[in-house]
């Protein structure tokens, strides 16, 4: 069984234990085109399941990243920092942007497997 | 619904499953498969090519002055000598800009003025309403392809298709000469800050010519992405976010593509505003990150709002965001502090000098 998680707005979190790992989807990426800039959250931001947890940049638009989960940013990936093109090369992998300590591991619920995440894309 | 237009390129881009997004009424690529990045580095680095067939050529037969030609744009065409072309502005009563443009030299009695495809129709009717009766004018831009190869490799490979007398054109001339069995001009001119051309050819010979310059190993195809990049890193305006009716040269910083000494529409409104000062002028800055400024956000210096951004993005050579602006005068001097803000978002920036990007290869 996955440990894998989609959401709506194309964010991906990886659960382990009640640490919740977040990026954007290989989609989202793909249509973000060529990314210029990763504002990672601060270590320590409190967050709230769907609200803004960060925001990212590319040649063609400015979105916002949601929190796929409530909780505690605990670490952020700092590669992005310089070298923001690792979205592109890596979203669902080498491109995760921060942990947060989850506070409400039940939210998972609410959140796509990787099979409802392609099927809801479809729709798109 | 108006149907968006397509150039005799719209298969070959599907093949190569580029990105077709709508651009001044026309569905147009704005990227290939390998991105942005990839292709404006190619230009700056290699050789690109760019379909520009959307943009509008007219075409003028008869004496530049008793026609009325001479007093159309912000110079005077009759100074413009054969083989030679000017860039310059279709103004308002207001001194606003219609269009930009550059306009051809072809022969003693005939020029080719090229100019924005969003605008072409409006330009013709304004250019037409002001030259004399019997002035011969008409539109070939359904009968006129154009491709831009641009980059420091683009004359090797133009010359290597073309044959020589291409490697010889200086900056701003051109020569009509036979591509592929038609008449065309080729054009030292461009809009990427590199050495390149610009190529006008029968349309029907289009696909053709983006055929064999893409055989050549050292040209790719680049978007109107990659376009946009290229040319807001060595600081051109742009018709529709930098230019429109509403801004006059004087406050776009172009004074310099302005005759005084010729007669044109709008140089009454000019005159007044340089003699009463600009209430707002233009500013270029690059911002302290690698965030990118876009069109419409606000411009603060401290506590005041100065102004909005014209045109923005992340300049690639420079690694930082960077943008164009207009602004109150005493905010647009060099080493300023300024505030680019949008929604949540606030970006410090620095005013600072055209073009952001020194080493293009375009007078090389």
């Amino acid at each position: 069984m996955s440990n894998m998680y989609y959401t709506k707005e194309h964010e991906w979190v990886k659960i382990d234990g009640n640490i919740a790992t977040v990026g954007i989807s290989d989609y989202a990426a793909h249509q973000l085109g060529d990314i210029t800039f990763v504002e990672l959250p601060k270590p320590g931001k409190a967050v709230k399941q769907f609200e803004v947890l960060c925001a990212i940049e590319s040649v063609k638009a400015a979105s916002d990243i949601y929190a796929p989960v409530s909780g505690t940013v605990v670490s952020v990936n700092e590669a992005l920092n310089t070298r923001p093109e690792i979205v592109n090369e890596s979203p669902e992998e080498a491109a995760w942007m921060a942990t947060v300590k989850m506070t409400d591991p039940s939210e998972v619920a609410k959140l796509m497997n990787r099979e409802q995440y392609d099927e809801y894309r479809k729709g798109l | 619904m108006e149907l968006l237009r397509e150039t005799p390129l719209i298969g070959r881009h599907r093949e190569r499953k580029a990105l077709l997004a709508p651009f001044g009424g026309w569905n147009m690529p704005i990227q290939y498969e390998g991105g942005i990045l990839a292709e404006h580095r190619w230009c700056r680095e290699k050789a690109a090519l760019f379909d520009i067939c959307h943009m509008g050529e007219f075409l003028y037969r008869g004496d530049i002055v008793d026609g009325g030609l001479e007093d159309v744009f912000t110079f005077s065409v009759a100074s413009i000598a054969e083989g030679r072309s000017r860039y310059g502005f279709l103004l308002n009563e207001n001194g606003g800009v219609i269009d930009d443009m550059i306009v051809f030299r072809l022969a003693k009695d005939e020029a080719m003025i090229v100019v924005n495809a969003a605008t072409a129709d409006n330009d013709f009717g304004v250019i037409r309403s002001r030259l004399k009766a019997g002035a011969q004018f008409s539109d070939i831009s359904n009968a006129t392809g154009k491709l831009d190869p641009q980059g420091p490799l683009s004359r090797d490979v133009v010359t290597d298709l073309l044959g020589r007398n291409i490697s010889s054109i200086p900056y701003f001339r051109f020569i009509t000469t036979d591509v592929l069995g038609g008449k065309a001009i080729v054009s030292r001119t461009g809009y990427t800050g590199e050495l390149g051309y610009e190529i006008f050819l029968p349309a029907e010979k289009t696909v053709d010519l983006w055929d064999k310059l893409l055989k050549d190993p050292r040209m790719k195809p680049a978007g109107l992405g990659a376009r946009d990049l290229l040319r807001l890193e060595v600081g051109y305006s742009l018709y529709g976010n930098d230019l429109d009716e509403t801004i006059t040269p004087l406050e776009a910083g172009l004074e310099g593509f302005v005759d005084f000494d010729s007669e044109f529409i709008g140089k009454g409104a000019l005159l007044r505003q340089r003699a009463t000062g600009l209430k707002r002028s233009k500013v270029s800055f690059r911002v302290g990150s690698r965030r990118s400024p876009r069109h419409h956000y606000e411009i603060w210096s401290g506590d005041r709002k100065v102004g909005v951004t014209t045109s923005g993005g992340f300049a690639p050579m420079l690694g930082c965001g960077i943008g164009l602006g207009l602004v109150s005068p005493d905010a647009a001097a060099m080493g300023i502090g300024l505030t680019i803000c949008h929604e949540n978002v606030s970006m410090p920036a620095t005013v600072c000098a055209l073009p952001f990007y020194r080493g293009g290869s375009v007078r090389k």
